[in-house]
Order: C-alpha cells, then sequence, then structure tokens
C-alpha cells in the first residue's frame, strides 16, 4: 500500500532541505558540517566558557571577508567591540543592537533585522540569558525567525546555553568544556588561550572536533 | 524659438502661476516683466509639437490655472514680448517677417519711457512701424541711445539671451491650522500630506531628499523640532512618513499642535551599479526604516556601529550611526585565526575574593563563584589621573575549579573586587 505524505505538509518539506553553506571560519567545523547553512536557523549551545563566543566572532570576521554586512542582536550586552576588532571582526560593517538583557526584546529586535534583509549573517546572542527563560519563548518565535530569511544567503546564528529552538534550527552545534592554554612558570602564567571542543548534534553527527581559540597577545 | 506668455491686467498673486505654467514647457524661463514671461523652447519639438501647437498648449496650459495669456512666439525674445502684447491669442511670428508683424502695433507696445513717448506723440509717431522707419542718426541724436534701442526693438532686430530664472532651492511646505491637533494619527494625515507635496516637487526636479526637518509649532509657544539625515538620498514618501511616525511615537510634543513645516534639504538621487560578484546589502530605504524601529525598541543610543574609542581605558567605544560600508568584490579566501573571545559584564560584577599570598585563591560573584586553580597577573593599567575619571587597576585571568575563565579586576581607585567577563 502506497504511503501519503500528511495532508497538511506543505510541498517543500516533501524533501528534506538542501542548503548553501557558508564557511564558519573554524576548518575544524567546517569539515563536519560543510559550514554554515544559509537562509536557516543555526544553533550554537553551551556552557559560559565553552567556545561560543570565539566561534561566533570567527563567524563573523568570516562573513566579513567576504564583504557580507553583519547583525549582533546582543541581549546580555557582552559584545566587547575593541576585542573583536584585534580578533578580526570589521565595526564598520557590523550592525550592534544592544537589548540590555531583555530576551523578548531580542526576539523582537532580530525578526526586525531578519525582515530588513540584505545582511549576509545575523546573530542572536542569548548566552546571557538563563535557560530556564529562555524554555519559555515559544517554537513559533524560531519558527518565524526561520521563515524570515528562508530562501535568503542570510545565515542566522542563535548562541544559547542550551538548545532551545527544537525543530527551527536546521544545524545545532554543541560546544563543550574549555581548557585553558596557559604558559610560564605557576607563579608567572599568562593565558594564552582555550581549546574548545565543538560536536554538530542536528544533524546527528558522531564526530566531535576541537580548535584552539587564542588570546590577542599570544596570536 | 522664443515664447512669450503675457496675462493682460494680471494681478501679482498670479505672478507664481504663470511662472510654473512656463516651466512646464521649458526650464530656461525669464520673468521678462510683472506680467509677462519668457521661455526657449528650442528642441522641445518632440514633447509638445511644432511651434504653432507648442503655443497652443501653453495657452491651454494656462487657462487651465485659470489663466488668460497671450502667447507670441518668435525668434527673439523681444519681438515675442511684442507681439504678445500688441496680438490678442495666439501669434506666431515667422523667422525674417518680424518687421512685418510689428509695424501695425501702436508704440506704446514697447513702453518708451515717458519723455520720449510725449517727443513720439509730438513728432506724431504712432505706429512701431513709423518709429522703425525714421533715420537712425536724426533718432540718436534727438532720443539718444534709448531712442536707438526702440528703434531696434520695432525693427525686430533685438538680439539678447534670456536672464532665466534661478529656481529656488527652498523646498518647504507648511500648513497652519485653525485648530490645534492633539492626537498623532492627525498629525500625521498632516505631515503626509506635506510630505506627499514635497516628495512631488523633488520629483519634478529629479531630486531626492538628503534631510528631512520637521518643526510643529505648539499651543504653548514653542517649537518641536525632529530632524532626520538620511544615509543616502531618498525620494520614499512612504518611508519619511514612517519614520516620522516612529519618531513622534518616541518622541512627541508636550503640546497640541498649531502649526506644521517641513523642511527638505535636496540632493541629486543616488546611483547605484551592483556587481555581479558583490553581495547583496540591505536597501538603504529599508534599513533606515529598521534602524528606525530598532531604535524605538531598544532605546536610542543603543543600536549602530561600534567604533573604538581612542584611549586605553579598558571598554571604551562609542556607538555611530550604522552605514552600509561599501561593498568591494571579494578578495581570495584567507584564514582566520580564531581569537579567545571575551564576553564583558556590563557594569562589571562586584565580586568577593579571598586572596592567599597577594592572590585570588577563591571567587565569589553573581553567577561566577569556585576555587581559582590557576591566576595569571597582576596586569597593573591606569590612566586619565589627570581627570575626576580616573582609573587604575590590576587585571587577573583566572581558571575556576569547573573550567571557567574569567578576568578579574582590583579596582585601586574605589577599591574592591568586579568580574569585568568571562572567557568564551
Amino acid at each position: 500500500m502506497a504511503v501519503f505524505p500528511h495532508p497538511l505538509l506543505p510541498a517543500s518539506r516533501l524533501q528534506p532541505p538542501r542548503f548553501d553553506y557558508a564557511p564558519s571560519g573554524l576548518t575544524a567545523l567546517d569539515r563536519l558540517t560543510g559550514g554554515l547553512p544559509r537562509g536557516a536557523l543555526t544553533e550554537i549551545c553551551g556552557p559560559p566558557s565553552s567556545g561560543r563566543t570565539s566561534l561566533l566572532w570567527t563567524a563573523l570576521a568570516t562573513a566579513a571577508t567576504r564583504q557580507e554586512t553583519c547583525a549582533l542582536v546582543d541581549a546580555g550586552d557582552a559584545f566587547d567591540p575593541v576585542a573583536a576588532a584585534e580578533a578580526g571582526v570589521p565595526l564598520d560593517r557590523l550592525l550592534w543592537v544592544r537589548c540590555g538583557g531583555d530576551p523578548e526584546r531580542s526576539l523582537k529586535a532580530a525578526d526586525q533585522v531578519a525582515n530588513a534583509g540584505g545582511f549576509g549573517l545575523i546573530a542572536l546572542d542569548l548566552a546571557d540569558i538563563p535557560s530556564r527563560i529562555l524554555r519559555r519563548i515559544p517554537l513559533v518565535c524560531w519558527f518565524r525567525l526561520r521563515r524570515a530569511i528562508e530562501g535568503t544567503p542570510t545565515v542566522l546564528l542563535v548562541v544559547t546555553p542550551q538548545p532551545v529552538t527544537g525543530t527551527s534550527a536546521a544545524l545545532v552545534v554543541e560546544m563543550k568544556g574549555a581548557r585553558g592554554m596557559w604558559s610560564g612558570a605557576p607563579n608567572a602564567r599568562l593565558l594564552v588561550g582555550g581549546v574548545f571542543e565543538v560536536a554538530p548534534r542536528k544533524p546527528p553527527h558522531r564526530e566531535a572536533a576541537s580548535f584552539l581559540a587564542r588570546t590577542a597577545w599570544a596570536r | 524659438m522664443f515664447a512669450c506668455l503675457h496675462v493682460p491686467e494680471m494681478p501679482s498673486s498670479q505672478e507664481a502661476t504663470l511662472i510654473e505654467c512656463a516651466l512646464a514647457f521649458s526650464p530656461v524661463v525669464e520673468r521678462t516683466a510683472p506680467d509677462a514671461v519668457t521661455l526657449e523652447f528650442d528642441g522641445t519639438a518632440r514633447l509638445f509639437g511644432a511651434p504653432e501647437q507648442a503655443a497652443r498648449r501653453m495657452a491651454q496650459h494656462a487657462a487651465a490655472a485659470g489663466l488668460r495669456a497671450r502667447v507670441g512666439v518668435a525668434a527673439d525674445p523681444d519681438t515675442a514680448l511684442l507681439v504678445a502684447r500688441g496680438y490678442p491669442g495666439i501669434t506666431i511670428v515667422p523667422p525674417g517677417d518680424e518687421a512685418q508683424w510689428l509695424a501695425p502695433l501702436p508704440v506704446e507696445v514697447l513702453v518708451p519711457p515717458p519723455e520720449i513717448a510725449f517727443k513720439l506723440a509730438l513728432w506724431g509717431v504712432r505706429t512701431v512701424g513709423e518709429l522703425a522707419t525714421l533715420p537712425e542718426r536724426g533718432l540718436a541724436e534727438r532720443l539718444g541711445a534709448e531712442g536707438i534701442r526702440l528703434q531696434t526693438l520695432a525693427r525686430g532686430r533685438s538680439q539678447r539671451p534670456l536672464v532665466p530664472l534661478v529656481r529656488s532651492d527652498e523646498f518647504e511646505e507648511t500648513i497652519e491650522l485653525e485648530h490645534p491637533v492633539a492626537l498623532l494619527e492627525p498629525l500625521l494625515f498632516l505631515v503626509a500630506q506635506l510630505i506627499r507635496q514635497l516628495c512631488e516637487r523633488l520629483r519634478e526636479r529629479a531630486l531626492a531628499v538628503h534631510e528631512l526637518e520637521l518643526e510643529l509649532a505648539l499651543q504653548d509657544g514653542s517649537k518641536h523640532a525632529r530632524r532626520h539625515r538620511l544615509p543616502v538620498p531618498m525620494l520614499s514618501s512612504r518611508s519619511f512618513l514612517k519614520l516620522f511616525q516612529l519618531d513622534l511615537e518616541a518622541h512627541p510634543p508636550r503640546a497640541p499642535v498649531c502649526a506644521l513645516r517641513l523642511h527638505a534639504v535636496p540632493a541629486a538621487p543616488r546611483s547605484v551599479q551592483q556587481g555581479l560578484f558583490i553581495p547583496r546589502e540591505p536597501e538603504a530605504e529599508k534599513l533606515e526604516l529598521t534602524l528606525a524601529r530598532l531604535g524605538n525598541l531598544v532605546g536610542e543610543g543603543r543600536v549602530g556601529a561600534p567604533e573604538a574609542v581612542d584611549t586605553h581605558r579598558p571598554d571604551a567605544f562609542r556607538l555611530k550611526r550604522f552605514v552600509v560600508a561599501e561593498a568591494r568584490s571579494p578578495g581570495p579566501s584567507r584564514e582566520i585565526a580564531v581569537a579567545l573571545a571575551l564576553r564583558r559584564f556590563r557594569p562589571p560584577r562586584p565580586a568577593r575574593v579571598v586572596e592567599q599570598e597577594g592572590r585570588p585563591r577563591l571567587l565569589l560573584a553573581q553567577g561566577v563563584h569556585g576555587r581559582v586553580v590557576k591566576v595569571s597577573g597582576p596586569w597593573r593599567i591606569s590612566g586619565d589621573w589627570w581627570t575626576a575619571d580616573a582609573y587604575a587597576r590590576e587585571e587577573y585571568d583566572v581558571a575556576l575549579a569547573d573550567g571557567g575563565l574569567y578576568r578579574i579586576y582590583r579596582d585601586l581607585v574605589r577599591g574592591g573586587w568586579f568580574v569585568a567577563g568571562s572567557y568564551d
């Protein structure tokens, strides 16, 4: 007996979506996932000091080398422009929206930016918002964000402490455990970087990769 | 060819209308007399047809504006003016026949000075043709240079360029209200009307808007002015209205509005040549609206492009207006060195630090607590000691037992420990 698809399923969803991928700038991650999907939502989740922001800055810097305009909707007001500029993030190509710790306002701002169109990368940084608050965000909000960029070349990155975007994310990357890299004797140490582990969770992937992020004075 | 539009006994209030009529047919228009304008319309045959058709359309256009204009067409502007004054309706003077057409007209059409008019009357010179036939030398001896000028006009031999009107570059629209408006919606209705009129005027001149200023005269006698400086010249009345709507919602006037004045600074419209390999950018009009909406949502001064400040003070930056940077063709892809990012806590979180041998051993702050297992520092920085806002601090990079990496500092000016941010 032939199996018919669900009658309410849109025709566009009958086939698994195919995305164009933009390099994230992190070779280890690009090797596993092919890059960051365009026109889709990518979630980067992990605890504090797990390398989420280092990955975000690398993606912003890489997008700028492609001459793309980027936007950062910063829920926790945690972006450090001076350090980011040293890391290669071009500030003149970056629209920074400081939301002062309000997740609802951040979602609205991200929606406005996504609907404006023309941005190569939009990052919604919710890393400082507690998971219990993020879990209260209705799934329809993420779905709406995804719909706003669907069919466009925009990469939408959402940075969270735990996975919250559900089925709306085309790619979920989990960041794990930090290991600080130090140099020098015990009483004269210098932080030179951190080693972080990155593991794609959606689509499921058995492999994980690690990368080293260096401090400005050790690069 | 030149055409003259002459309206006998025209009230001065209709002068602007007459000029607008002429400007509809040519950009080169001279205000020849209070009741006459002359325009050059060479090269407009494809638009308005032969001189006869063009003259008829001018007369119709003037009639539609409520003016009963006489139209004179000739190869020189003075003859065009004289036939417009002398003949009713439309008069076309073929080139070379000027003297013949001017001859029967009364000498008053030349508007001679009173003393010359008196002498001409004494001599029995009644028509333009009679003046044209007088001997030049005798006329010069008796009437001087003015007499020769009048005779040149009478012979249809005047040769002079037009002195075109310099069109005002002031783009301003005003409305004065009989009853003050206190609600935003009716106010926006009036603003929309002003914007539409202004955009129409600018469109006629192929101009766009670079800056818009809305000035509201309030019932309490004060003024409420809002200014929008656009990143690129635009001409979208819908966008302008939305910008003012968002702006007035965020900054409402404190009293009912009695009068509105909208002023635009014009600029040449922008022309953009997109490259095949240049990535798409946000559209200027859409981006401007988005920035205004974001400003309303998160507050002024919280949206823009970050910019480093020329100081060593930690976390010093400012936000400037976001303008899409000019895109170039992407260069060859290059490897980006992955940088360890620092997430700032704004404001820095006050902390309790237990020290051992002068080095942090235990850190307690909101959301950050644990035993310090590794520490780097102190790194001393100070500056602005010559101002009241001096800073001096000892910074440490610490690793906590749970794996967290933080930057903490001891404030040497105000005292106390703080967590500046986390490495992530």
